[in-house]
């Protein structure tokens, strides 16, 4: 599959009075033409920082994109014009965030909010914008949908809206859309109802979906390649069989050893990883992760290891990768 | 089956249980909150029946967990047994003593062997308090330690069973990770030996690896102490990991309750069985072989509940009796409890 969106060398920095915050320091990774990228980790390790920046919409001051290149469909991100920018934002790349409330405006119609982006966008008429946007509603579950056109977003549940959202970001027909934790803050039926409309709309249309979240249940089920993230860089990435059942770095490892998995009889301590992530305002001297890891060597303390690949698409930022892989040649 | 037969039958009498008595037992427990509507409707008064006719027991040593979708009345449970919340009908029995017709000396001593641990540790600390403070202050309070030296000891002793350099008494909440907090929070519930603690969400804020470190203490904890946990939560895989039974809640009723290597590998209720399949497994190879069952519709508003079995507008095995009828617990298999007819 063609590569759609292609992210090398990112660095995203917050200046604050505490310090430079290395929010996202170094990611590389890129997004197929309709494939489901999923992108984990623990708070704070830059996941939304990372995905904002692809828009650009880091707050500026106290946010910088410091350095690094953005392909989309081979147009470079970072030198597009203003204008360029609206036209990629609104109809090309859209955003599901958590809490749709914060993206939806409170004061205008349902309807009023659907059309607007597409006549712009599309240029349609209005009754075309009508039209279409009953359309979307009925496409992402909502009965009624002529009806609920002209309510406003607090007469929805948190399910609806995230509905809502979802007509919102296929309105444009876009070829990609980044959802930000997009279930996290709903009732788990909701949460399967939701991600399940969104991987059959994004598979039945053709859209590239990168998934947000810090669950690796979500991301087991929907991707199809996941990133694993920490302090701000990606430190695995792979096909999810590869990261799931092969995981080369620690931290991946110390990950799925933390979930209780539910599909298992119960009786086994989890084992939890020491200690916690790094404050990012500081700067990190080589591996980020040696703090908290058990199979750490010397020049961990003093190199960053590069994500070099393992092949098959499955790359690792650790320098004892091939004395993980011989763990697992020897657990299999 | 008719609801008086939940009524009568107490449910989940789990193995330690049947030996002695139940560190806790929960009997019809009722909360129903009468809300005010606004002006178009004149005033007039509505009622959300949060918990309706809910029954349980909790064996020493033993966690129950409670689970259940946003509104459907784990909290308020909880806080009914902790006496937070005057119920509106059933009895809460402690450590063989009756909680609802005791006189108030007597409660509060009993309500020092009870403790809760909140979801969001911020907000439940103090900021203004350090966390020596924070950790001390229930010992004050109940006049326990009244000597400062013995009380930091105390303090100090808590701080490492919780996993805490005692260092961390002179700090405040906000120097410190949201893991930290929560083992503050646990380390205050634990300041006055505790026999039975509600855990809120107590692990949902915190990251994986994070929550991983604090259910370990969590575990550790009660074997220690021979504590009681309820284990109320929306992770179902970190309930089912923690808890040796548990009790699944809608809409303000109990709907099973089963041990919790039973209820996971065999639900029962419909209700059970479709939030099961809506909890993704950390596993992609168990995925793609699990059915993506998805269902329909949402939680009714707990103001104008359906009739009968609250669940039949989006239960699979519905039928026009299921309507009319409010369903009981039944005892399937022992110490499995299904509150549905059609099962
Ligand atoms: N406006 C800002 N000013 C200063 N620091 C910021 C700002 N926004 C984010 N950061 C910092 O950047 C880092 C990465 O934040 P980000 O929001 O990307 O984390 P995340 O991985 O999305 O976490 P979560 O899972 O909690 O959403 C964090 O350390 C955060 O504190
Ligand atoms: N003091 C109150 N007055 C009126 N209604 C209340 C009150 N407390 C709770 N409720 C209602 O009772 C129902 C049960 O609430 P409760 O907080 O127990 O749910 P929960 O299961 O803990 O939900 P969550 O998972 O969101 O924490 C809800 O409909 C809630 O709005
Ligand atoms: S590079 Fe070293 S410290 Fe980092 S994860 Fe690998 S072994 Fe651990
Ligand atoms: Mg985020
Ligand atoms: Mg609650």
């Amino acid at each position: 599959m063609p590569v759609l969106l292609q992210v090398e060398n990112l660095r995203t920095q917050f200046y604050t009075s505490a310090g430079t915050v290395r929010a996202v320091d170094g990611i590389s990774y890129t997004v197929n033409e309709g494939e489901t990228v999923g992108i984990v980790g623990e708070s704070g390790c830059g996941k939304s920082v990372g995905a904002l920046s692809i828009l650009r919409l880091i707050p500026d001051p106290p946010g910088k994109i410091a350095s690094g290149s953005i392909r989309f469909q081979g147009r470079d991100i970072l030198a597009m014009s203003d204008e360029e920018l609206r036209n990629l934002r609104g109809a090309q790349i859209s955003m599901v965030f958590q809490e749709p409330m914060t993206s939806l405006n409170p004061v205008l119609t349902i309807g009023l909010q659907l059309c607007e982006t597409m006549e712009l966008h599309l240029k349609l008429t209005p009754e075309q914008a009508r039209s279409r946007a009953t359309e979307l509603l009925g496409m992402v579950g909502i009965s009624e949908p002529e009806r609920r056109l002209q309510q406003y977003p607090h007469h929805l549940s948190g399910g609806m809206r995230q509905r809502v959202m979802i007509a919102l970001a296929l309105s444009c027909n876009p070829k990609l859309i980044i959802a930000d934790e997009p279930t996290t803050a709903l009732d788990v039926t909701i949460q399967a109802q939701i991600l399940e409309l969104m991987k059959d709309l994004t598979k039945r249309l053709g859209v590239a979906l990168i998934i947000i979240t810090h669950n690796l249940g979500v991301v087991a089920r929907y991707a199809d390649r996941v990133y694993v993230m920490y302090a701000g860089k990606i430190i695995e990435g792979g096909s999810a069989s590869d990261i799931y059942h092969r995981p080369l770095h620690p931290y991946t490892l110390g990950l799925l050893r933390s979930v209780p998995r539910m599909d298992r009889p119960r009786g086994n301590r989890l084992i939890p990883i020491d200690g916690q992530p790094p404050d990012l305002t500081r700067e990190i001297e080589g591996c980020a992760y040696r703090p908290r890891c058990s199979f750490a060597v010397a020049r961990c303390e003093h190199e960053v290891p590069p994500l070099d690949s393992v092949g098959g698409g499955h790359t690792s930022a650790c320098f004892e990768k091939a004395r993980l892989q011989g763990l697992l040649k020897e657990a299999s | 089956m008719s609801a008086v037969a939940g009524a009568t039958l107490q449910p989940g009498a789990s193995r330690a249980t049947q030996a002695g008595q139940p560190l806790l037992e929960v009997r019809n427990l009722k909360m129903h909150f009468t809300m005010t509507r606004g002006i178009l409707s004149r005033g007039a008064a509505a009622k959300i029946k949060a918990v309706d006719d809910v029954s349980f027991t909790i064996a020493r040593g033993e966690t129950l967990g409670l689970v259940g979708e946003s509104g459907c009345g784990k909290t308020t449970t909880g806080r009914c047994i902790l006496h937070l919340e005057k119920p509106t009908a059933g009895e809460i029995i402690f450590e063989g003593q009756n909680l609802t017709n005791l006189g108030r000396k007597a409660l509060n001593e009993k309500r020092e062997r009870m403790q809760v641990i909140f979801q969001d540790p911020y907000s439940s600390l103090n900021p203004r308090m350090k966390v020596g403070a924070i950790i001390g202050e229930p010992m004050k309070v109940h006049g326990i330690y009244r000597n400062q030296k013995e009380r930091e000891k105390r303090v100090a002793e808590l701080l490492s069973v919780c996993g805490l350099n005692p260092k961390f008494m002179d700090r405040y909440p906000h120097e410190m990770s949201g893991g930290q907090r929560q083992r503050v929070g646990i380390a205050r519930a634990l300041s006055l030996n505790p026999h039975f603690i509600v855990c809120d969400e107590a692990v949902s804020a915190l990251d994986v690896s994070i929550q991983a470190q604090v259910i370990n203490l969590l575990e550790n904890l009660r074997e220690q102490f021979n504590l009681s946990y309820l284990f109320i939560a929306h992770d179902l895989s970190v309930v089912h990991h923690l808890c040796h039974r548990v009790a699944v809640m809608y809409l303000g009723r109990l709907v099973e309750l089963a041990d919790s290597d039973e209820l996971f590998s065999n639900p029962l209720h419909p209700y059970t069985q479709a939030l099961l399949e809506a909890v993704p497994i950390p596993d992609p190879d168990v995925e793609k072989q699990r059915a993506h069952r998805v269902m329909k519709g949402e939680i009714p508003s707990p103001i104008n509940p359906p009739s009968g079995c609250v669940f039949h507008p989006r239960c699979p095995l519905a039928v026009g009796s299921c309507q009319q009828e409010v369903p009981g617990l039944r005892e399937l298999k022992p110490g499995h409890w299904v509150a549905c007819p059609r099962v």
